[in-house]
């Protein structure tokens, strides 16, 4: 299944197979420049890719830039993330209907749309298998999540120029795809010519390169993507310090430091939206005046907010401190022990995103530090 | 015959456990065996804390008379525990009323009377703080839950 | 697509959709606390076990965690003890016996009875805490287990099930200990906090249990006064309650530090909690 093998796709062929997603039924969904950012949203082929640009981002910042070449893919990631379309930040779950004291009940239908995701990241399919971890593989499963999950085509794309705020490689991953895709782009110059060595991850992957019949790809396309992954792999933007970051912080639930970032912090929930990994949610029910209708709806939900915690009439995380320790302490040590693994991806979004520039590997490393010298009192 | 029994009986009592005898000897010239019907009362609020009491059997009932509202009881005391600790602390007033509320019968120890031979043998003295202490840390601690109002109904 | 999601053998049914149960009757128990017998439309048994919740919906209003306290007397229906704080609960306890209502779960871990059942336990309640605790009581009971309960309430007229503490109190191998905060000088009962009693309470603490279900401070109280009486953090339970929205380990809602209270507990054993209570806002 050529997965070692690989083809090669030029732009065109590229274009060819997103026809192909859609002659399948599907809705691609991908990057495109909205309202000044990449955002991920429903395009119809490769004129929708934002080619030739790319974004520059920092801690609180993120800016279009244009770039010198006509790359499709020469961008990162945008304050979307795939967890949109697979985990909504809405949904309906039920509506009911009481008449002389009866209820009829019926559950919202399950999607049945087809979607094919284009440009996904390393770090993103990353994300989705922790996702399907907590929503899917728990002693509970969502039905809307698996729906949705179970009907997705994954369409791959390495990473050649990682912004500042990316750190994937010290969370474990990398910027090549390397599991978890259908197909698998590397975006290559060869003689001058911008094309993709492609690489299938799985037999629906498989069945459309079959389809398309792209040539093989040769010794020269092969070491062209090598080298631009390990391009990126060396120009990482940040970097997660190497401490075993789960003992680390739940050994600091009472240090200082947790005031001070509060200082700082809005709680304005940014960093948990942009969040690939963050699921909470939570639930409302409203009800529809003119049907007499009952409905209840999840939405996501940030522990950010004071209502997370409510409790006995008041929120058992009041403060500031105590919310963004929830936030990290869970995202870094205590997912390990819920989940098997860290809930950080690395994609630096939470840096670009949030309004006052709060970076979560600086706030790490001020933690290993002040932990190797325990008399400093911070 | 009746005085060595009470020698027994204090060192007998879970607060004078393991009192040495020579010791308990001392508290014995204290003490004496007294009776209590249920309402009767050991003492009131204001009055001279003369006694301090080892409860033997029964139960006695601490209660506050607030003005304009019932007779609060904040606390009881059982068998196995001490009342009136005012009496051996100056100003040895009482600081609420002590009732009984079931029959009752207490070793009274009078309060002079041991006071003095505390100050004459400290080691008395030292052996009275030592079991006097981890009671008053446990009160203290269960008026801090009391304070909390815990199980509180929401709107009272 | 690549490596589909393992398939679980869950049931496919959804777990956030509610079934519809109905009121089959309710009564007051204290000022302010309704127990409600609820049963399944169709009249097939519901279960649970003892220190399980379920959430339940007041349709149109919302939804709610409340444990279960207990079987209705056939033994097919379920009887949760809801005192009416806020929107739902309040609409729980102010339905119309016949009304239908909806019912997830039963959810959690109870309490560790496979290990208790035929030794001793030792149970300190506070408040509407006694109501997740009723179920294991008779439990340890039927199962000629030996029963220390010390149960705290607020005052005399807000001592829940007063006549199962009187039937308890006369089985054979129990031990019941009923304290109030304050009282009038009617109540010839024990005035005091709960964790008072605890040093008159008759067990073994290498062989006893101790499941404590009440506020989260007098949990806290209780579990001091159980160590100094010799009961290592192993052998001592709490019930923990957080906010909670969907009680499968959806919405995060109910995290303490590791544990989704949800489905980890609400029982947790002291030794899991004990680095976790002493952590402020957590
Ligand atoms: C495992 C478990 C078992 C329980 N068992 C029982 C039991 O057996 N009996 C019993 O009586 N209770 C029990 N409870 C407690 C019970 O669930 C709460 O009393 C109930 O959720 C209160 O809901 P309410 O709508 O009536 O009141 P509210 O507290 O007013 O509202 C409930 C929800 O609305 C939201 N909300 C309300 N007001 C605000 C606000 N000001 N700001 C933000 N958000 C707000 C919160 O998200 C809150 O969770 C249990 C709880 C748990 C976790
Ligand atoms: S860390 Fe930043 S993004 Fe997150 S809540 Fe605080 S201010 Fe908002
Ligand atoms: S209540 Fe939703 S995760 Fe526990």
């Amino acid at each position: 299944m050529g997965e070692r093998d690989g083809h090669l796709l030029t732009v065109a062929g590229l274009e060819a197979l997103l026809q192909a997603l859609t002659a399948q039924g599907r809705r691609l969904i991908g990057p495109t420049i909205r309202d000044g950012a990449i955002l991920y949203e429903e395009i119809e082929g490769i004129a929708d890719l934002p080619r030739g640009w790319t974004d520059e981002q920092g801690p609180g910042s993120y800016r279009l830039r244009r770039r010198e070449d006509d790359a499709l893919f020469g961008h990162v990631v945008g304050p979307h993330s795939w967890k949109r379309f697979l985990h909504p930040p809405r949904r309906e779950l039920w509506r009911a209907r009481e008449r002389d004291g009866e209820v009829e009940l019926r559950p919202a239908a399950l999607p049945e749309e087809r979607l094919a995701l284009v440009g996904v990241r390393s770090c993103e399919l990353a994300a989705i298998r922790i996702q399907d971890r907590v929503l899917l593989e728990g002693p509970f499963a969502d039905p809307h999540y698996r729906a949705m999950r179970e009907r997705i085509f994954l369409l791959a794309v390495d990473c050649g120029e990682p912004a500042a705020t990316c750190f994937c490689t010290s969370m474990g991953g990398g910027p090549q795809a390397r599991e978890g895709f259908d197909l698998a782009l590397t975006e290559i110059l060869l003689d001058g010519e911008r094309c993709f060595f492609l690489r299938t991850g799985s037999a629906a992957g498989a069945a459309l390169v079959a389809e398309l019949d792209p040539p093989p790809a040769d010794a020269r396309a092969k070491s062209a993507a090598a080298a631009v992954v390990e391009r990126a792999r060396a120009s990482m933007g940040r970097k997660m310090p190497e401490a075993d970051i789960r003992d680390l912080l739940l050994a600091s639930l009472d240090h200082p430091r947790w005031e001070r970032i509060a200082e700082r912090c809005l709680a304005c929930t940014n960093c948990t939206l942009v969040c690939p990994t963050c699921f909470c949610s939570t639930v409302e029910d409203t009800n529809d005046l003119l049907s007499g209708e009952t409905v209840r709806s999840q939405r996501w939900d940030s522990c950010f907010s004071a209502e997370f915690s409510y409790m006995n009439g008041r929120a058992v995380r009041a403060g500031t401190a105590s919310r963004y320790r929830q936030w990290m302490v869970h995202k870094l040590a205590t997912w390990h022990d819920q989940f098997g693994s860290s809930g950080c991806v690395g994609c630096g979004r939470c840096i670009t995103w949030c309004p006052v520039g709060i970076d979560i590997t600086e706030e790490v490393a001020a933690f290993a530090a002040g932990a190797a010298v325990p008399a400093e009192g911070d | 015959m009746e005085i060595h029994d009470l020698e027994e009986v204090l060192r007998g009592h879970p607060f004078f456990e393991g009192l040495e005898p020579q010791l308990a000897r001392l508290v014995r010239g204290c003490a004496r065996l007294q009776r209590f019907d249920p309402g009767q009362r050991l003492f009131r609020e204001g009055e001279p804390a003369e006694h301090f009491y080892v409860l033997r059997r029964g139960r006695v009932a601490l209660e506050l008379s607030v003005p304009g509202h019932e007779t609060l009881v904040f606390q009881t005391v059982d068998a196995g525990e001490i009342v009136g600790i005012a009496a051996l602390v100056p100003p040895y007033r009482s600081l609420y009323d002590a009732r009984a509320v079931a029959r009752t019968v207490v070793i009274a120890i009078e309060a002079r009377c041991i006071r003095d031979k505390c100050e004459t043998d400290p080691r008395l003295g030292y052996e009275l703080m030592k079991r006097l202490v981890p009671v008053l840390f446990q009160r203290l601690r269960a008026t801090r839950l009391q304070l909390l109002d815990v199980y509180g109904a929401p709107g009272d | 697509m690549f490596m589909a999601p393992p398939a679980t053998d869950i049931a496919p049914r959804d777990p956030l959709l509610p079934r519809i149960v109905r009121l089959r009757g309710k009564r007051r128990e204290i000022r302010g606390v309704w127990s409600l017998e609820v049963v399944a439309e169709e009249g097939e048994p519901l279960d649970f076990a003892p220190g399980q919740f379920s959430m339940l919906t007041a349709f149109g209003v919302g939804e709610v965690p409340v444990s279960v306290s207990g079987r209705t007397r056939d033994g097919i229906g379920l009887v949760y003890t809801i005192r009416a704080v806020g929107a739902v609960t309040a609409a729980l306890c102010g339905l119309r016996t016949g009304a239908p209502l909806g019912l997830r779960g039963p959810f959690g871990a109870g309490w560790p009875l496979e290990e208790a059942a035929a030794r001793e336990v030792t149970v300190i309640a506070g408040g509407l805490g006694l109501a997740p605790l009723r179920p294991a009581i008779e439990a340890v009971l039927a199962a000629g287990g030996r029963l220390v309960l010390l149960y705290g309430a607020r005052g005399p007229s807000e001592i829940l099930y007063p006549a199962d503490l009187a039937r308890w109190q006369s089985a054979r191998r129990a031990q019941v200990e009923v304290t109030v905060d304050h009282a009038g000088p009617e109540w010839h009962g024990h005035v005091g906090v709960v964790t008072r009693l605890v040093p008159r309470a008759r067990f073994d603490p290498d062989t006893a249990l101790a499941l404590v279900c009440g506020p989260e401070i007098m949990m806290r109280f209780a579990v001091s006064s159980l160590r100094e009486a010799g009961l290592s953090d192993a052998r001592i339970f709490l019930s923990m309650e957080r906010n909670m929205k969907c009680a499968v380990g959806f919405c995060g809602h109910c995290q303490f530090g590791p544990h989704f209270v949800c489905r980890d507990g609400p029982v947790l054993g002291y030794d899991r909690l004990a680095p976790l209570l002493r952590i402020e806002e957590l």
